[in-house]
């Protein structure tokens, strides 16, 4: 089932959290909602579900208006960041739960709760701990119950609310790509939410990247990772070192390199950014933009090099290289070398 | 040293405060013989005061009960207006002396009170009778369930709740099958404690009951009445009464917080749990 979300608004006292936002979920996507903390997606994502009531706009499934349906009648499949597992309850009832609770005429008979609830632990690979209490499991294992926990009312749209974010990081890493292959499996419109840009560039068929209350961008994560919409978006999707520069002559000068603006931007200052990886560094002057900088912090640790400089102009710049130019250079502490960016992105801002 | 003479002293506190009166209570009450103690029983005003005492309990405890829930339930679980201040009027009657407590009963109901020509115009009686008993008593006894409820379910929070409903459970539904098995030991603790006090309550009953003998007396005023009355016997027998009441108070307020520590942890999740017994 496909969702569609038109010009949402929602304030709590003085504090917009979604302004005037809409967006749209393709059926049998799964959908990443990005952004930092205080934006406004769990807030977006408890509004589809019907936990929360926006104050203007609406909400529509497969087209149909579902803003004042109750949160019972959308059939959404919900799970919690902390799980929200009825503590009393085996994993097995938890599971069973949402078939119990059916009005009579649609309950399914005990037999029948059983299988589903067999086969739907069965997915999760959780079968052996059907009589443990939620408690007895481990964050990861509560996870699955509490996805399979959603599942078993088939319901039309899963929406995840940081769904590895009390997770540590390895067994975040295989749960997000378990969670991606059961997509796959049963495809089932989906949306997530996250504050993890690579969990969304990982797992996503599309992202949709919030600030404030708005969408900044949305797309597939090659698009977003690629053509970042604005200064924030480039920032947010991994780490970037800021040059801040002038313009003059229709071009933006940060030291004394220059750089062509982009056609159709307007503004008075230019933002330069350049990731890590895209810094180019050696012992003496080359090409046409390079500036000089001494080495104040090495880490080797880990697949590329970390090497921390520091500008003439005083401004600190973290460039990533790989084993072998690290070797290459020899560097050391304090040693001076000159750096030059490969890859750019300059957004231009008013006043 | 220092341990065995903090002991020693929280000790001898105990046993001159607490085990000696008991232990006179007791004795008191059977020091001319296990006859003259169950005469006692016999008396028909002894009869009746605990019969009263039985009716104000089953009218205080389950509309506190009721009451409790609600409110605790209502300040847990939703944001309104004047949440701090309904927080803080649940204690008033932990804060207010019982004997004040009576007194206001009595300037509401009373025959020169605020409702009292209206009241008796239409012959009820509320003040000196059985209702203003139960009303003070109920009033006194307020604090407890909610007491015990509210931050229990603070600390719980919403999550389970909404899990349920966004899995198609009506409101009753998700009261009953997750809300009140999340709470029933805390609820029943509360209970406990609210029942034993409503059972011992003298200072706010005394104030309007009138001390009508076989109507309007309950356990604790006859003790006072059988004690002025010199009957020492008769005066430590009902006492006993209130004392083995306060015995199994006692022990059932201990086994419910064994149980409720147990499913606490079992519900927050001490692994140690999971590896005796399954």
């Amino acid at each position: 089932m496909g969702i569609e979300v038109r010009n949402i608004t929602k304030r709590f006292g003085e504090f917009t959290a979604l302004d005037n936002v809409s967006l749209r979920v393709p059926k049998g996507d799964l959908v990443a909602l990005l952004g930092p903390s205080g934006c406004g997606k769990t807030t977006l994502l408890r509004i589809i579900a019907g936990l929360e009531n926006a104050d203007e706009g609406r909400v529509l499934f497969d087209g149909e208006d579902a803003t004042h349906h109750r949160v019972q009648e959308r059939r959404v499949g919900f799970v919690f960041q902390h799980y929200a597992l009825f503590r009393h309850m085996t994993v097995f009832e938890n599971v069973a739960f949402g078939l119990r609770v059916k009005p009579k005429r649609f309950r399914p008979s005990e037999q029948e709760i059983k299988d589903r609830v067999q086969e739907l632990l069965g997915l999760v690979h959780l079968e052996w701990l059907a009589d443990q209490y939620p408690s007895q499991l481990s964050g990861g294992q509560r996870q699955r119950v509490a996805l399979s926990r959603a599942l078993a009312v088939e319901p039309k749209v899963l929406l995840l609310d940081e769904p590895f974010g009390a997770l540590d990081a390895q067994v975040r890493k295989s749960l997000r790509r378990w969670l991606r292959r059961l997509h796959d499996e049963i495809h089932v419109t989906s949306v997530f939410v996250t504050h993890d840009q690579e969990e969304a560039l990982e797992v996503a068929d599309r992202v949709v990247i919030m600030k404030d209350g708005t969408v900044v961008q949305s797309g597939t994560p090659v698009e977003v990772y690629e053509q970042p919409a604005t200064a924030f978006v480039y920032k947010f999707l991994g780490n970037v070192n800021h040059f801040p520069g002038t313009i003059s002559e229709g071009k933006a000068h940060v030291g004394n390199m220059a750089f062509d603006l982009p056609a159709e931007a307007q503004g008075q200052t230019a933002s330069i950014y350049v990731r890590p990886h895209e810094m180019i560094l050696d012992h003496s002057p080359f090409g046409d933009r390079c500036f000089r900088a001494s080495v104040r912090h090495i880490n080797p640790a880990g697949p590329y090099v970390k090497v921390e400089l520091i500008t003439d102009w005083g401004e600190s710049v973290d460039v990533e290289i790989s084993r072998e130019e690290y070797q290459r250079l020899n560097l050391t502490r304090d040693a001076e070398v000159y750096a030059s960016p490969r890859e750019t992105k300059i957004y231009l801002e008013q006043g | 040293m220092i341990r065995y003479a903090l002991i020693a002293v929280a000790l001898s506190f105990l046993v001159f405060f607490l085990i000696l009166p008991l232990v006179t209570v007791f004795s008191q009450a059977l020091s001319k013989g296990l006859r003259a103690y169950l005469v006692v029983f016999a008396d028909s005003d002894t009869i009746s005061a605990i019969r009263l005492t039985l009716i104000t309990v089953a009218v205080a405890v389950p509309l506190n009960t009721l009451f409790g829930i609600i409110a605790a339930w209502a300040i847990a679980k939703f944001e309104f207006r004047g949440k701090m201040v309904l927080i803080t009027l649940i204690d008033l009657p932990f804060s207010v002396s019982p004997v004040i407590s009576g007194l206001v009963f009595i300037l509401i109901f009373g025959s020169q009170g605020l409702l009292g020509p209206w009241l008796s115009a239409h012959h009820l009686k509320i003040v000196y009778a059985v209702p203003g008993i139960a009303l003070v008593t109920t009033f006194v006894t307020l604090p407890f369930v909610a007491r015990e409820l509210i931050p229990l379910m603070q600390e719980q929070g919403t999550e389970e709740e909404e899990a349920a409903l966004v899995l198609g459970a009506t409101g009753l539904q998700t009261f009953f099958r997750v809300t009140l098995p999340n709470i029933k030991w805390g609820l029943l603790y509360g209970v406990i404690l609210c029942n034993a006090r409503a059972m011992g309550e003298f200072g706010a009953v005394s104030v309007v009951s009138g001390h009508i003998r076989g109507l309007t007396n309950t356990v604790p005023l006859h003790v006072e009445i059988l004690y002025n009355e010199y009957n020492f016997v008769g005066a430590f027998a009902v006492a006993s009464l209130l004392a083995f009441l306060a015995l199994v108070t006692l022990a059932l307020k201990s086994v419910v917080e064994w149980k409720s520590e147990r499913s606490g942890r079992r519900m927050t999740g001490v692994r140690e749990e999971a590896t005796d017994g399954h």
